[in-house]
């Protein structure tokens, strides 16, 4: 049952991912985005992430993709228009593509034993154990990453600010 | 039959290669520069998914932390990337990748 | 899961849902009564009996009124719009205890789903209630409508931020996310007369908590975005009948939440005295009657918060929530954890 649960959400991710290609309109793009991060949660559930999967929908779904989303309504984007020149990009670029994920499949094949499987339940999501190497271990890159947050705000400020 | 309890770790990382290339097909084929934006997004979370499956195969914590660090990354580009895509709009008046390729106003 | 751990999980869904429902539609009621009581005047009476079946009035007027859509709204999300503010607005009875821990049939009986991330689960829910607002205010093509959903949505994400802060407070006073493992910390007494709230030592929390709730439901004080004085109605001022019911209910739930988990994380949740000479199925029940009691009260305390004070001006509303709430709540986080340091060294 648990097997069908995964084909479930993969195909809604992909299903999802697909669309945000298809669509013309930004809005319904950035929704497929968010309903793409909203399967790959439950996925993140099913391999017993449960922490990495509650911060995903909480900081990725429910706060990055509000930006996008606000800025997709401030700006009044509208529909795409199609030039000629994505025509040649299209054409050398969706082989290379395929070539492309081939090599990336074919690598992460090989980091892994090859009847690896995944048991759901098997893996207890340990948030305390997260917590625990975050501010032991990886304390310096916590404090780093703070200060990039506190650039990335004072250059946000800066840039988008009406300058009367 | 019984059903299965079990999914391969290749099938998460099929996945994730999928979902990657995916968004590296929408970095390149769409002209709004907002949706551009996104497939990196989209990018960024085919290789969180990695990450988490990665750090079940081999029972460590680590690559979670990775993936928090990853996520936290993300918002500060994404926060900067759409100041910079609103500042250009106010100069352009354009969402076009295409009408964005000088550098003088 | 064995399949009638499966079918009596959703007789327990079934209930739940329906009293939260039930109760949605007279907390409508209750302030209705109360709110005019605090105004020297009678409220709802000419419909049954103290007019307590004004809520059955009001849902047939609501089911029974023309649906109208302006044109050039994006209909899909215009008519998706209030469906997901309702659900995130429900979502989050799923993981809240109302009573302690009993098993029957491999289930539990009072709480839906005792996740380890509990308290997670409901602020992930909570952010994702913000998408309801914003893309009603933006499908429904119109001014009042975009410029109320952007007001509503951006007070809900700054708001968000103080509640997650004022939040650690207690996670770190009782070391888990479960929603469970919280109540349960809180039984016992401090010196043998007080109990063992987290009300007594997290104080300014629990009032971070209440005021960066209360703006993130959009209610007086903080209902500038919705206010009929203001911005006509803010994003829901397109919608008509049942998809207006559905915001209406939505502001509703979300009070009623917000009741739950101050009840469950500040005032200790289901546990007040039970008695031991009653019988066996009074005292199994006596707890949930505690736990409907906290969240009356703090229902009333919503509605008398609205019927007293007024209203913020928006710029006055978001400087008070980044240059007050987050730093009196990270003073808050840094005086418990010191305190905590202290005390297990």
């Amino acid at each position: 049952m648990y097997a069908v649960l995964f084909f479930v959400f993969a195909g809604a991710a992909v299903g999802f991912a697909v669309n945000l290609l298809v669509q013309r309109h930004p809005i319904y793009s950035a929704l497929s985005l968010i309903g793409v991060m909203a399967s790959l949660a439950s996925l993140y559930l099913m391999l017993g992430a449960e922490f990495v999967a509650a911060v995903q929908v909480i900081v990725y779904a429910g706060a990055i993709m509000v930006l996008f989303v606000f800025v997709i309504m401030l700006l009044n984007a509208g529909e795409e228009v199609r030039t000629r020149r994505s025509l040649v990009v299209r054409q050398i670029g969706a082989p290379l593509i395929v070539l492309l994920l081939g090599l990336i499949t074919t690598t992460l094949y090989r980091q892994v034993p090859a009847d690896a499987v995944v048991r759901f339940g098997d893996f207890p999501g340990q948030t305390a154990g997260i917590g625990r190497r975050l501010f032991l271990y990886y304390l310096l890159p916590f404090e780093v990453v703070s200060i990039l947050i506190l650039v990335a705000i004072i250059g946000a400020v800066t840039l988008a600010r009406n300058e009367t | 039959m019984r059903p299965s309890a079990v999914v391969p770790l290749s099938y998460f990382l099929v996945l994730s290669a999928v979902l990657f290339g995916l968004g590296v097909a929408g970095f390149l084929f769409k002209r709004n520069v907002i949706t551009v934006f996104m497939s990196v997004e989209l990018m960024l979370n085919a290789v969180n998914l990695t990450f988490v499956a990665l750090s079940y195969a081999f029972r460590q914590l680590d690559a979670q932390v990775f993936v928090f660090f990853v996520m936290v990354v993300a918002a500060a580009e994404a926060v900067v990337g759409l100041a910079i895509i609103i500042a250009v709009f106010r100069n352009r008046a354009s969402l076009n990748v295409d009408d964005l390729d000088q550098l003088k106003l | 899961m064995l399949p009638s751990a499966i079918f009596y999980t959703l007789i327990k869904i079934v209930v739940v849902l329906s009293l939260v429902l039930l109760t949605v539609a007279y907390a409508v009621w209750f302030e209705r009564k109360v709110v005019a009581h605090m105004q020297s005047r009678w409220g709802p009476t000419r419909v049954g009996p103290h007019g307590l079946l004004q809520p059955l009035a009001d849902a047939i007027k609501l089911l029974t009124k023309e649906d109208i859509m302006p044109s050039g709204a994006f209909r899909l999300i215009y008519l998706a719009a209030p469906g997901l503010a309702l659900t995130t607005a429900l979502l989050a009875f799923a993981v809240i205890p109302f009573g302690p821990s009993h098993t029957a049939g491999g289930v539990e009986l009072f709480q839906i789903a005792d996740l380890d991330i509990g308290l997670l689960f409901i602020l992930s829910v909570g952010s994702m209630g913000v998408y309801g607002i914003v893309l009603a205010g933006w499908s429904s093509n119109s001014k009042y409508s975009l410029l109320g959903g952007l007001r509503s949505s951006a007070q809900m994400i700054s708001y968000e931020l103080a509640m997650g802060l004022a939040l650690v407070g207690v996670l770190l006073m009782s070391g888990s996310l479960s929603l469970r493992s919280i109540v349960e910390s809180q039984s016992g007494t401090f010196w043998g007369v007080l109990p063992r709230w987290n009300i007594f030592p997290q104080a300014v929390g629990f009032f971070c908590y209440l005021t960066a709730a209360i703006a993130e439901t959009n209610r007086l004080p903080f209902d500038l975005p919705e206010a009929e004085t203001e911005l006509v109605a803010g994003y829901h001022t397109e919608y008509s009948s049942m998809k207006f019911g559905m915001f209406f209910m939505a502001e509703y739930a979300n009070m009623l939440t917000v009741s739950c988990l101050a009840t469950v994380l500040f005032f200790g949740g289901w546990q007040g005295p039970v008695p031991q000479f009653l019988p066996e199925v009074v005292q199994m029940v006596l707890p949930l009657l505690w736990f409907a009691l906290k969240v009356l009260g703090f229902l009333f305390l919503y509605v008398w918060i609205r019927g007293t004070l007024p209203r913020f001006r928006y710029d006055q509303l978001m400087s008070f929530g980044w240059k007050v709430l987050v730093p009196v709540a990270l003073a808050n986080l840094a005086i418990t954890s010191l305190v905590l340091a202290i005390q297990y060294s």
